[in-house]
């Protein structure tokens, strides 16, 4: 039990300290902190040793469409302290050809599988990750669906499927 | 524990036989009874041992992040649905809590305490039909009758209310698509008075009965650590010890003023997650009991000045506020002010924390809209939970992390 | 003088039928239901077997899950690209007579869902006798289903299962179908189509 929980500027004031300074903002009472892909991984040791240590989200965005973006994808990591109850958002952004950062699996386990989804859905490939394959797509498919240039229906891959009559039954 | 008797030599009599040779595959496949629905598990077991587990899913992935680009914030509410659909409401709820969180949308005071009621009958379906499939997964239909006729008065009531049994699309940007009527007002209160009878009943059958307790008593746990850094939520963590709650710990909608109680258990097997579902559905009773005393008067949608919820017809033909906020919602890209910005915003769903993260660009769909399913993590939990335990244990250990596959796939 | 044909005196406890429609009047009343059950609309179907709308009462209360032991597979629920071998391989396994129902929007059309992965209408890979429409469909919708699938076997069944030689009708549904499908089909994957392209090549080559 802590006895007093600091807020999360201190946190991100100890965090510039170690990484180098990161780009800060608050929208809606959430607080948002950029970290460039190389520091990735000691930013993120550093948060999970400062308490933050509950991972609840690995995902990312295609900023292809996005007007004003500069790079492709910006991948987020929502992170929530059972302890002190703060959440942070950080963003890790990345860009084509061969977008990939170190993956956090060591230092959070939750990661395993929401890092499968992004390299399924984003194609971002992850550093160290134990086991990256296809998670929810089958593992013949090759397209990366979310990327903007994917079109919704897909590029015939549902229809192309053997059909049976009742001759076959 | 090898199964392997000294007298099937193998090629080498003096190694005598390896256990490893006795491992073998068992596909738990797609279709199957005790997976509620399209999960998929490779195990290795030695004799009826597990040895490891391979889960996998996608089963069911049907694009519903690619879907959320393209419809607009009402018209979205309906694909949530079809999310995790045993508590569809409670997806409506996250959905546009996350949108107007975005849009920076404040509700009316009675939009919140209904959205809380409807909330949390959906968390009592939710629990009930999650405690039922365990029942009925270990053999005891009876349990998993009773759970459905209760749903099905919950049924009633949210056909009394909106018109569908589930996947209702109840919430709205700004509120909610039908104010409650006195109809359902009694309809609630007859179900408070008779449901815990019910679930007196259930617990009888149950909670005491020794073959349902050695099923269930020890096995699948998960250490508090463990829940923690494997990003568990909900009811299974809160079964492990994490004394982590939305409502409490990031209070959204009325809870903040209820006066309610959130179960936790230290053991963290399936009977653990089994008797904290029950005290929830308990404890959501309480909540909808003081909800409906206190339930305030008013407008249910916010204001038309607001340009965010549909104006009632009167309106329309009387204001020309009324008017000017029919058209501008009904053209493409007039009616909701959305930032070009980032927001994420969860509440505690009946399976965990169930949070929407939203990219806006201005228009009225979103550029992104990420469902962050509870179920994901505890499906990755698996087999962790199930190494050394018994093929009959895998059953009850799926059915206590109470995975649904359109949730976790998408 | 005519000849008259002597009345039948039966005494109460004997009928007579034809052995066709003996063999459909069984059939159809004592359905086994694979469930195969997805998403939402596999809740309806549990709800549908469940006490307030009990199936059971149409003699398909034995829910087997293993299709050797079945005759009738409900889909309830969207099939996406992943699942849809695992559908297949399913109906193959089942013995005949079966039939198939597809239940809900999402397993007949596709639904809401018009998206990379989900299969378009389960009836184009597979042979569907009933449709539910729906989303979900009310459990009445379903039981009106199993009791118009019941009419249904009851009027076509025939003991040598000649009511299956229906091949025929849906090589010309699944021509329909084809003439609106769009134009990135990988033609060389689907079998039905390069047996209609090579018999009309064939005809084209000879006549």
């Amino acid at each position: 039990m802590p006895t007093t929980p600091p807020s999360v500027d201190a946190v991100l004031e100890s965090l510039a300290a170690a990484v180098g300074p990161c780009h800060v903002s608050t929208f809606r009472g959430q607080t948002r902190a950029v970290v460039p892909p190389e520091r990735a991984l000691d930013a993120f040791r550093h948060l999970a040793a400062t308490g933050f240590d509950l991972l609840v989200d690995v995902t990312c965005v295609d900023y292809l469409d996005y007007k004003g973006a500069k790079q492709r994808y910006g991948l987020v990591y929502l992170l929530a302290s059972t302890v002190t109850n703060q959440r942070l958002t950080v963003r890790v952004f990345v860009d084509d050809p061969d977008p990939a950062v170190p993956s956090v699996t060591s230092v959070w386990r939750s990661a395993d599988w929401l890092e499968r989804e992004v390299w399924d859905l984003f194609g971002i490939r992850f550093d160290g990750h134990p086991d990256l394959r296809r998670l929810v797509m089958p593992e013949a498919f090759t397209a990366h669906p979310l990327r903007k240039d994917y079109p919704l229906q897909g590029r015939g891959e549902r229809h192309n499927f053997p059909v049976l009559t009742r001759d076959d039954g | 524990m090898s199964i392997a008797p000294a007298e099937f030599g193998s090629l080498d009599a003096a190694d005598g036989p390896r256990s490893e040779d006795y491992l073998w595959t068992l596909n738990f496949g797609p279709q199957h009874p005790a997976t509620h629905t399209t999960l998929r598990l490779v195990l290795k077991l030695e004799g009826e041992r597990v040895v490891d587990a391979m889960p996998e899913m996608g089963y069911l992935h049907s694009g519903f992040e690619k879907i959320g680009e393209h419809l607009t914030f009402n018209q979205y509410v309906t694909v949530t649905d079809r999310m995790n659909y045993i508590s569809p409401v409670a997806n409506n709820v996250a959905w546009h809590h996350a949108v107007e969180t975005l849009l920076g949308i404040e509700l009316t005071p009675r939009c919140t305490f209904i959205r809380t009621i409807v909330a949390e009958l959906a968390r009592i379906s939710d629990h009930l039909l999650c405690n039922g499939a365990v029942g009925l997964d270990t053999g005891a239909f009876t349990f998993f009758l009773y759970a459905f006729y209760q749903r099905e008065v919950i049924y009633d009531i949210l056909e009394t209310l909106c018109g569908a049994r589930f996947t209702n699309s109840y919430t709205r940007v700004g509120g909610v698509s039908q104010d409650f009527t006195p109809l359902v007002i009694e309809k609630i209160r007859a179900f408070l008075r008779t449901f815990p009878k019910t679930l007196d009943d259930m617990e009888r059958l149950l909670t005491r009965n020794r073959i349902f307790v050695d099923r269930t008593k020890g096995v699948g746990v998960l250490t508090k650590e463990e829940a923690i850094n494997r990003g568990a939520t909900g009811p299974v963590a809160r079964a492990s010890g994490v004394t982590r709650d939305l409502r409490k710990d990031e209070p959204y909608l009325a809870y903040g003023d209820l006066d309610f109680n959130v179960a936790c258990a230290s053991t963290g097997d399936c009977y653990a997650r089994y008797l904290v579902r029950m005290q929830e559905m308990r404890e959501s009773l309480k909540i909808v009991q003081q909800a409906l005393d206190r339930l305030p008067d008013g407008p249910v949608n916010v204001g038309i000045d607001q340009r965010t919820a549909l104006p009632t017809k009167q309106q329309v033909y009387s204001t020309i506020e009324g008017t000017i906020s029919h058209f501008e919602l009904s053209m493409a890209n007039r009616g909701f002010e959305v930032p070009c910005e980032e927001s994420y915003a969860a509440i505690e769903a009946p399976n965990g924390e169930l949070g929407f993260y939203l990219v806006g660009d201005g228009n009225d769909t979103a550029y992104r809209a990420r469902c962050r399913p509870p179920s994901v993590l505890h499906f990755a939990l698996f087999p962790h939970l199930i190494r050394g335990h018994t093929l009959s244990d895998v059953v009850a250990v799926l059915g206590s992390l109470n995975i649904i596959a359109a949730e976790l796939d998408r | 003088m005519a000849v008259t044909s002597p009345k039948l005196e039966l005494p109460e406890n004997v009928f007579v039928s034809k052995l066709d429609e003996l063999a459909s009047w069984c059939r159809k009343n004592s359905l086994w239901p694979m469930p195969f059950a997805t998403a939402c609309c596999g809740i309806e179907l549990m709800a549908t077997g469940a006490s307030k709308h009990d199936l059971a009462r149409f003699g398909a209360e034995v829910f087997r899950f293993s299709p050797r032991q079945c005759d009738l597979m409900i889909v309830a629920g969207r099939v996406v690209m992943k699942m849809l071998p695992v559908l297949q391989r399913i109906w193959l396994q089942m013995h005949e007579p079966k039939w198939v129902i597809s239940m809900g929007a999402c397993a007949s059309t596709g639904g809401v869902f018009d998206t990379y992965a989900v299969v378009q209408g389960i009836d184009r890979f597979i042979p569907v006798d009933m449709y539910v429409p729906g989303c979900p469909p009310r459990p009445e919708q379903l039981i009106q289903a199993i009791i118009d699938l019941q009419d249904k076997i009851q009027r076509e069944g025939t003991i040598t299962g000649r009511e299956f030689d229906t091949a025929e009708r849906q090589r010309r549904k699944r021509a329909l179908v084809e003439a609106t499908l769009p134009l990135t089909i990988d033609a060389a994957r689907n079998p039905v189509l390069q047996r209609e392209l090579a018999a009309a090549a064939e005809t084209a080559a000879g006549g």
